[in-house]
């Protein structure tokens, strides 16, 4: 089956999304760009012809009608692939020991990683046979944040010290990430089904799965590390006008287009047929985009994905002027010490960004009908109830449309000029 | 055979400007008086006419912006407590003085016998000379052209500045040089800038021709130097003009592009016009994000800050200091939006520009201020979209090359696509 990629290098994550020869999203994929945007569009492109795969599975289930266990397959490989990067995280980690622990304490270091990554192991078991619970799928959260608690239980305040296993942890895990390995479709799904005990009807879908031939006809490039992208100049285009197209497939009657991405603001107008008419983005400081909310949820030990509903929870508005990334810690804490509540902080934190970006949207022509917001913070609650308010009292009615997929609208863009090149 | 040729005006302009300095630094020994001037209404001619020497401040801070000298004298300023929203050529200037006052040939500059500022629209300039008032402890004498509100000049401002120039600049300089005014003097020399302004507008107006033989704005801002500098109303500015000129129909005759830094632009993708100033510091870097994407700009506002001549002005013998005010008060920076708009949007007709470009550069509120305004006119008016980015004069902290290009890239695709969306 002949397909298309595109592939949207972000400054915070990458994404990637395969089309089928009618256009169709056939699987998306997404992965943290890392240090290294090569190794990064690499997996976010496995990452999305497994889910092409894994699509391929489900439409031969329904038609048999026993589609529920694609769900657990899903879910077993991806613990193959966690498990498998967990075994090379523990090499390297006893690698670095030999090599650079003192004398005296090799043994009980070494000792101390083992049975950190066989607890590791040992919960990604459990958590298999439990239901599914929301976590991000990025193996440095999961890995990081389960080393990060289990280090604690193990550390021995006179020898093996919580410092010391971080020390080792942060040094491995940017190498451990920066490795290409073999995270494919072919790689872990026999291991998956054994897990799930080779029920037929799914070992037939999956050999059809993967046996199908996805080949791609060709591959657009965007995002900040586009320029990494080893393709000729034709198969690079402007995450803006990816945006643009990529709203207007999503949403056909968008005639406005918001991204909030990790490093940029960007305001667009597109016609009826997706093509971006004009366009305006912050200028080089990235005073309240993505990352912004980013410190602001390390600041206060949070998750980025549990600020928008705390933001929520705010009975009044705390008017917040400054947007700027390297002061937020500081107007975080101002705020804090004079009393104010945490979430009613955000709250006006999420309305000073969203203030920022209808300054943007202005300066390229104002909000028309339909409104389509995009990027990853429209994944934010408080961010979006804030757009809302603003845009009605501003401009009145609009329909705003955000996708659940939203992340992926510059990816989507990207294949859709890929399927142009190829037609 | 281009090569050659191009080399022909550009050897010329050297040696003119590295004579210019050589002598400048000579001048407090040889006795020549020196003033300094701005380039928007300055009078260069009149200046000359006493015998003069002109130096103008903002081609100084630019030719240190080039050679990436700037970011430590804006640093040397700043210590000095000038704070970081004051206009960039003002810092690095008083950077460069403190730090020895070499000006861009390498030599030193001297000090100046008057301070004429004629102010044209650019109230930084005001405060600028009273610094090197305060600096040098030297006269000022101030010649207020009256702003273009409402696009014209009315008689009575023409006549307003004729009495200033009577009253105030003329025995300014006079007190500055002890030498009498003579008209005959300015006479000759407005006649020597007529000449050169005509074949700076056969120039201008090349870029006309398919493919332009000129990029309109990084390689008119080396054309126009001689003419907002030193060298308007001189033998030597003709001579260039008139060799610069003959350059550039031969290109035409043969149908070649301008060369950039890069190599020739034959195959021109977009003609584009471009509003504001360019960023120095960056100067190649920029004109390359243009020239990697086929990109010639076929004509610019900020090349008109020192004189528009394009639509008919020249400097005229017959009326010595009529002409004077003439020509200050139809300078680019005196202009009103809706004139500016105007400007842009024929340039965009006559010039058949792909697009338009605009740097909103955080120096320069004179420049910036309504530029936005002018986007969304301009489009309306031409149905034709424009870019916009944002960067600075002279501080290099304030050019990010990642982000200017992304919006270059993103503009030029977004003007392949429309016209991809035309023909489908």
């Amino acid at each position: 089956m002949s397909c298309v990629v595109g592939i949207d290098l972000g400054s915070t994550t990458t994404k990637a999304v395969v089309l089928d020869e009618d256009g169709h999203v056939l699987g998306r994929g997404i992965t943290n760009s890392r240090s290294n945007y090569d190794l990064a569009a690499a997996v976010a492109r496995i990452e999305g012809f497994i889910n092409a795969r894994f699509g391929l599975i489900q439409q031969q289930l329904e038609s048999t009608g026993s589609a529920d266990s694609v769900g657990r397959l899903r879910r077993a490989f991806v613990m193959e692939q966690l498990l498998l990067q967990l075994r090379r995280l523990e090499q390297l980690l006893l690698e670095e020991v030999a090599r650079s622990a003192p004398a005296g304490l090799k043994a009980p270091f070494a000792d101390a990683i083992r049975e950190i990554c066989r607890r590791i192991t040992e919960e990604e078991e459990k958590r298999f046979r439990q239901p599914p619970i929301l976590r991000s799928d990025f193996f440095r959260d999961a890995a990081g944040s389960a080393f990060m608690r289990l280090a604690e239980e193990v550390a021995d305040p006179a020898g093996v010290t919580f410092d010391r296993l971080i020390g080792a942890y942060d040094k491995c895990i940017i190498r451990a990430e920066n490795e290409p390995i073999e995270l494919d479709f072919r790689d872990h799904i026999d291991n998956a089904l054994n897990r799930m005990g080779n029920p037929p009807g799914l070992a037939d879908a999956v050999e059809y799965a993967a046996s199908k031939d996805l080949t791609p006809a060709t591959t657009v490039g965007t995002g900040y590390g586009r320029a990494r992208l080893p393709f000729p100049k034709e198969q690079i285009r402007s995450e803006i006008l990816c945006h643009g197209l990529g709203a207007h497939a999503m949403f056909p009657e968008t005639r406005t287009v918001l991204d909030i991405g990790g490093q940029d603001t960007k305001a667009i107008q597109v016609d009826e047929q997706g093509i971006v008419t004009s366009f305006q983005m912050n200028d080089r400081c990235a005073a309240g985009c993505g990352r912004y909310l980013g410190y602001i949820a390390d600041e206060m030990n949070l998750g980025l994905h549990e600020l928008g509903p705390l933001a929520e929870q705010s009975r009044r508005h705390v008017k917040i002027n400054s947007t700027c990334t390297v002061f937020a810690g500081a107007e975080l804490r101002e705020r804090l010490s004079l009393g104010e509540k945490r979430e009613d902080i955000l709250a006006g934190l999420h309305r000073a960004i969203v203030i920022r970006a209808m300054s943007l949207l202005a300066r390229s022509g104002g909000v028309s009908d339909q409104f389509t917001f995009t990027g990853g913070v429209a994944k934010n609650p408080a961010a979006v109830r804030a757009i809302r308010e603003l845009v009605q009292e501003n401009y009145g009615e609009r329909q705003l449309n955000i996708s659940p997929d939203s992340i992926y609208t510059g990816a989507l863009g990207a294949a859709l000029f890929a399927r142009r090149m190829v037609a | 055979m281009s090569v050659a040729l191009k080399d022909r005006s550009m050897v010329l302009q050297k040696e003119m400007i590295a004579s210019h300095f050589a002598r400048l630094e000579k001048a407090p020994e040889n006795r020549e008086p020196v003033v300094y001037t701005f380039v928007p209404g300055n009078l260069v001619e009149l200046i000359r006419s006493f015998g003069a020497l002109p130096v103008l401040p903002e081609i100084n801070a630019l030719q240190s912006g080039m050679r990436k000298l700037s970011g430590d004298y804006i640093a040397e300023a700043e210590r000095l407590g000038h704070s970081e929203d004051v206009c960039a050529y003002v810092k690095c200037d008083i950077g460069m003085l403190r730090s020895g006052n070499i000006g861009p040939a390498g030599t030193k500059l001297p000090k100046p016998d008057l301070l004429l500022l004629s102010y044209t629209g650019c109230y930084t300039f005001m405060k600028w000379f009273e610094l090197l008032r305060e600096e040098y402890d030297c006269p000022a004498v101030f010649f207020h052209v009256p702003y273009q509100g409402d696009g014209v000049l009315e008689p009575e401002h023409r006549e307003y500045m004729l009495r200033q120039l009577r009253e105030q600049v003329i025995p300014a300089l006079e007190r500055a040089t002890g030498r009498a005014y003579d008209e005959d003097a300015l006479r000759e020399r407005l006649a020597l800038a007529a000449e050169a302004e005509d074949h700076l507008v056969a120039v201008l107006q090349s870029a006309k021709h398919k493919p332009s033989p000129i990029d309109g704005y990084f390689g008119t801002v080396y054309y126009v130097g001689p003419i907002f500098s030193a060298f308007r109303g001189t033998q030597e500015g003709v001579e260039y003009y008139r060799a610069l000129r003959e350059e550039i129909e031969e290109r035409v005759a043969a149908g070649q592009g301008p060369v950039t830094p890069e190599g020739p632009l034959d195959n021109q993708k977009y003609r584009l016009v471009v509003e504001g100033p360019p960023s120095w510091t960056h100067f190649r870097d920029f004109w390359k994000m243009f020239a990697d994407e086929g990109a010639v700009v076929v004509a610019s506002t900020y090349t008109k800050v020192g004189g528009t001549y394009d639509f008919g002005f020249r400097h005229n013998p017959d009326d010595p200091l009529g002409t004077l005010a003439d020509y200050c008060s139809g300078c680019y920076t005196n202009l009103n939006l809706p004139s500016r708009i105007d400007m842009l949007v024929r340039y965009i007709q006559e010039y058949e520009a792909d697009g338009f470009v605009i740097n909103s550069v955080k120096s320069c509120n004179s420049f910036s201020a309504g530029q936005l305004m002018i986007l969304r006119e301009v489009e309306k008016r031409t149905g034709i979209p424009g870019a916009f980015i944002e960067s600075d004069l002279v501080d290099p902290r304030y050019f990010s090359t990642a982000n200017i290009k992304n919006r270059l890239e993103s503009y030029f695709q977004m003007i392949q696509a429309r016209r991809a969306g035309r023909e489908a």
